[in-house]
C-alpha cells in the first residue's frame, strides 16, 4: 500500500468516530457501484431476492384467509372472499390461548432466569480467570457447546420424569442450563472489557461482591443482556424438540408443539391449519416488526464481540 | 444456538482498526487483578457452585448415564444387562443407521455451503450503497424469528400443491418433490436455507461493518477491481466470521430434526431420516434405548471430530490469505 493510503486512513479515522462507521460505507459503495449515488441495480437485485422471503409469508397469510373451495390452482391468487372463521376454528381446535400462555410463560421464565443466573456465573468466572478452579469451570462449560442435544435427549427425559421436572418449570430450567455454555462465552468476553476500576470504586464505598455485581456490573451488561435475551427468547419460543420430549401433560403444550400434535386433526383442512400456523407465528413476528432495529442490532452485537 | 466470532481472532481486535462497536467499552486491555494477592471472596463461589451443580445434574449426568447405557441392552423400560460393545458393532451393520449418517452429512454439507454463500452474497449487497437498506435488512432477518417446524408445514404445502400446479402450467413434469425418494432432500434443503440464511446474513453484515471503507479507497487507488477487492480485502478480513459460521452452521445442520418432521417425517421410506430422528424414534418408540445411546455416543464423537477438523482447516486457510 502506498503512502497515500496511510494518509487517507489517518484523515478519515480522525473524522469518523467509531459510532459513525455507517458514514464510511458510501466510500465502499462508490467503488462497487455508481458514481457516488445509490446503486440502483443492486437495490433492484436485493429487492428481487427479498421476494424469496416475502412470498412464503404472503402465501401463509392468504391461505389462512381463504375458504377451502378457493384452494385450487397455484394457491397464490388473492382470496375472493375472506373466511375469518378459520381463525376461530383454529383457536378452538388447538386451544390457542392455553398454548400461547404456556409458550409465553416458558419464554419469559427462560429469559429472566437466563439473564440473572448466566451473567452472574460469567462474572464470577471472568473476574477469577487466573484461578485454576474458575478457569477449569470455564472450559468445562465451554466444552458443552460441542455436545449435540440428541445424546442428552433420551437420558434427560428419564431424569426429568423422575424429578418431576417434565413440566413448563422444568423446561425453563433446561433452557437456562443448556444456554449457559454459549452465554458464558459471550458474557465473559464482554465483562473482560469492563474496567475493573469501576468495581473497585464501589468496593471502596463498602459494597460487597454481590452488591458490586447487582449495582455496578449487571447494569453495565445491559447491551449484552439484550443480546442474550433476544437469542434466548427466539430459541425458547420456537423450540420444538425439547417440549416434545420433556412435557408429559398435554395441557402444557407450547405453540410449535400444538401445530405438530394437531396435524392429524387439521387433516386436509388446510385453511384452518394455516390460520393456526399464522397465529402461532404472529406474536413473535409482531414483536420483531415493532422492535426490528433493536433486535437486529442486538444480534449483531453478539457477533462482533 | 447461535454464532459468535471468537474474540481472539475477531477483526475488531486488530489494533490498527478503530473500535467498531458503539456499545463496547473502549478498554480492552486485561489488567492484573489486584485481588490476585488476596483470597477469593466467598461470594464468587456462591455465584458459580449452584450453577455447576445444576449444570452437572442436567447436562453431564445425562451424558454419562447415556454413555453407560450404550453398553447395555436397555429397552427404555424393564430389566437390562450389560452387553459390552455389541451395540456398537451392530450399529455399523445397521443399514438404517448408516443411511441416516449418509443423509445427514450430505444434507449438512449442501446446506452449509448454500447458506454461507447466499448469506455472504446478500450481506455484501446489503452493505453496499443501496436504497432502503434498513428495510431490506429487516426483511431478510424475518425468517430468524419464525419456528422452523411451522415454516416446514408451510413449505410442505407449497411443495405438495403449489409447485406441481405451477409446473403443470409451464408444461413441466408435475409431482410432489417431497414424495420422490431421490429428490425429497431438495425440499428439506430449500426450507433450511430459507430459514437459516437470515441469521448468517446478520452475522456477515456485522463482520462487513468492521471493515473500514478506507481500505477499499486504497484498493481503488491501486486499481483493484470488484472481485479482486473481495478476494484480497473483504474475504480475509471477515475470515473469522466465515470460519465460525461454517463450523456452527454445519454443527447445527448435523442435528437437523424439526423441518424433517414437518416436511417428510423421514420419508419416503427412510430416505430422509436424520441421525437425530433415528435416535428419537428408536429410543422413544422402538424400545432401543441402549442401542440408540450407542448411536448417540458415536454421533457425539463424529461431531467433535468434524468440528476440530473444520476449525483446523479453515483457520489455516484464514491465516494464509
Amino acid at each position: 500500500m502506498s503512502a497515500t493510503t496511510t494518509e487517507t486512513r489517518s484523515v478519515t479515522t480522525a473524522h469518523h468516530s467509531a459510532r459513525e462507521h455507517r458514514n464510511r460505507r458510501p466510500v465502499l459503495a462508490t467503488l462497487s457501484g455508481g458514481n457516488g449515488g445509490t446503486n440502483w441495480w443492486l437495490t433492484a437485485l436485493i429487492a428481487v431476492c427479498s421476494l424469496t422471503v416475502l412470498i412464503p409469508l404472503y402465501f401463509t397469510i392468504i391461505t389462512a384467509l381463504k375458504s377451502p373451495d378457493q384452494l385450487g390452482g397455484t394457491g397464490f391468487e388473492l382470496p375472493t372472499s375472506i373466511r375469518w372463521e378459520n381463525f376461530a376454528d383454529a383457536y378452538e381446535l388447538t386451544n390457542f390461548p392455553r398454548a400461547l400462555l404456556n409458550t409465553a410463560l416458558i419464554t419469559v421464565g427462560a429469559v429472566v432466569l437466563t439473564l440473572v443466573t448466566n451473567s452472574l456465573v460469567a462474572y464470577a468466572i471472568a473476574r477469577n480467570m487466573h484461578r485454576k478452579f474458575f478457569k477449569g469451570l470455564y472450559f468445562y462449560f465451554l466444552a458443552a457447546i460441542f455436545v449435540p442435544f440428541p445424546i442428552i435427549m433420551l437420558p434427560v427425559v428419564k431424569e426429568t420424569a423422575l424429578l418431576g421436572l417434565d413440566t413448563p418449570v422444568g423446561l425453563v430450567l433446561l433452557y437456562t442450563v443448556y444456554g449457559l455454555s454459549f452465554n458464558i462465552f459471550i458474557f465473559t468476553a464482554y465483562i473482560n472489557s469492563i474496567p475493573i476500576e469501576l468495581e473497585e470504586a464501589a468496593r471502596m464505598d463498602g459494597a460487597g461482591t454481590w452488591g458490586v455485581f447487582w449495582k455496578v456490573v449487571f447494569p453495565l451488561l445491559a447491551p449484552m443482556n439484550a443480546t442474550v435475551g433476544i437469542l434466548t427468547c427466539v430459541w425458547a419460543w420456537n423450540d420444538f424438540l425439547l417440549p416434545l420430549v420433556i412435557l408429559s401433560d398435554p395441557s402444557a403444550q407450547t405453540l410449535p408443539l400444538a401445530q405438530y400434535v394437531f396435524q392429524g386433526q387439521f387433516n386436509t383442512n388446510y385453511t384452518v391449519a394455516f390460520a393456526s400456523y399464522l397465529m402461532a407465528l404472529a406474536p413473535l413476528l409482531v414483536v420483531y416488526i415493532v422492535a426490528q432495529k433493536w433486535v437486529v442490532s442486538g444480534v449483531m452485537r453478539g457477533s462482533v464481540k | 444456538m447461535t454464532a459468535t466470532a471468537p474474540q481472539a481472532q475477531s477483526p475488531a481486535t486488530q489494533p490498527d482498526l478503530p473500535p467498531t462497536n458503539a456499545a463496547t467499552p473502549p478498554t480492552r486491555v486485561r489488567r492484573e487483578s489486584p485481588r490476585r494477592r488476596g483470597r477469593v471472596p466467598r461470594a464468587f463461589y456462591w455465584m458459580v457452585v449452584p450453577a455447576v451443580v445444576i449444570f452437572f445434574g442436567l447436562h453431564t449426568i445425562p451424558v454419562l448415564t447415556g454413555m453407560f447405557f450404550s453398553f447395555t441392552n436397555y429397552a427404555g423400560y424393564g430389566n437390562w444387562s450389560l452387553v459390552g460393545l455389541s451395540n456398537y458393532i451392530n450399529l455399523f451393520q445397521d443399514s438404517r443407521v448408516l443411511n441416516s449418517y449418509g443423509f445427514t452429512f450430505f444434507f449438512a454439507i449442501v446446506s452449509t455451503i448454500l447458506v454461507n454463500v447466499i448469506a455472504l452474497a446478500i450481506a455484501l449487497g446489503l452493505n453496499a450503497n443501496i436504497k432502503f437498506r434498513t428495510a431490506f435488512r429487516g426483511i431478510f432477518f424475518i425468517p430468524y424469528v419464525l419456528a422452523i417446524l411451522i415454516i416446514g408445514y408451510v413449505f410442505n404445502y407449497l411443495f405438495a400443491n403449489s409447485l406441481p400446479s405451477i409446473a403443470e402450467g409451464l408444461g413441466l413434469p408435475a409431482g410432489n418433490l417431497l414424495a420422490d425418494p431421490s429428490f425429497a432432500w431438495v425440499g428439506i434443503v430449500i426450507t433450511t436455507v430459507w430459514q437459516a440464511a437470515a441469521f448468517n446474513i446478520i452475522l456477515y453484515l456485522a463482520g462487513l461493518q468492521t471493515i473500514p471503507g478506507e481500505l477499499y479507497e486504497a484498493a481503488a487507488i491501486d486499481g483493484a477491481q470488484t472481485w479482486r477487492r473481495f478476494r484480497s480485502i473483504t474475504f480475509p478480513l471477515i475470515g473469522a466470521y466465515f470460519t465460525i459460521n461454517m463450523v456452527l452452521s454445519f454443527k447445527s445442520f448435523l442435528q437437523v430434526f424439526d423441518q424433517i418432521v414437518a416436511l417428510t417425517n423421514g420419508g419416503p421410506g427412510t430416505s430422509t431420516e436424520s441421525i437425530a430422528m433415528v435416535i428419537y424414534r428408536g429410543g422413544f418408540q422402538g424400545g432401543e434405548y441402549g442401542y440408540q445411546m450407542a448411536n448417540a455416543v458415536v454421533y457425539l464423537f463424529v461431531i467433535i471430530l468434524v468440528s476440530f477438523i473444520q476449525l483446523r482447516f479453515l483457520q489455516r486457510r484464514e491465516a494464509t490469505i
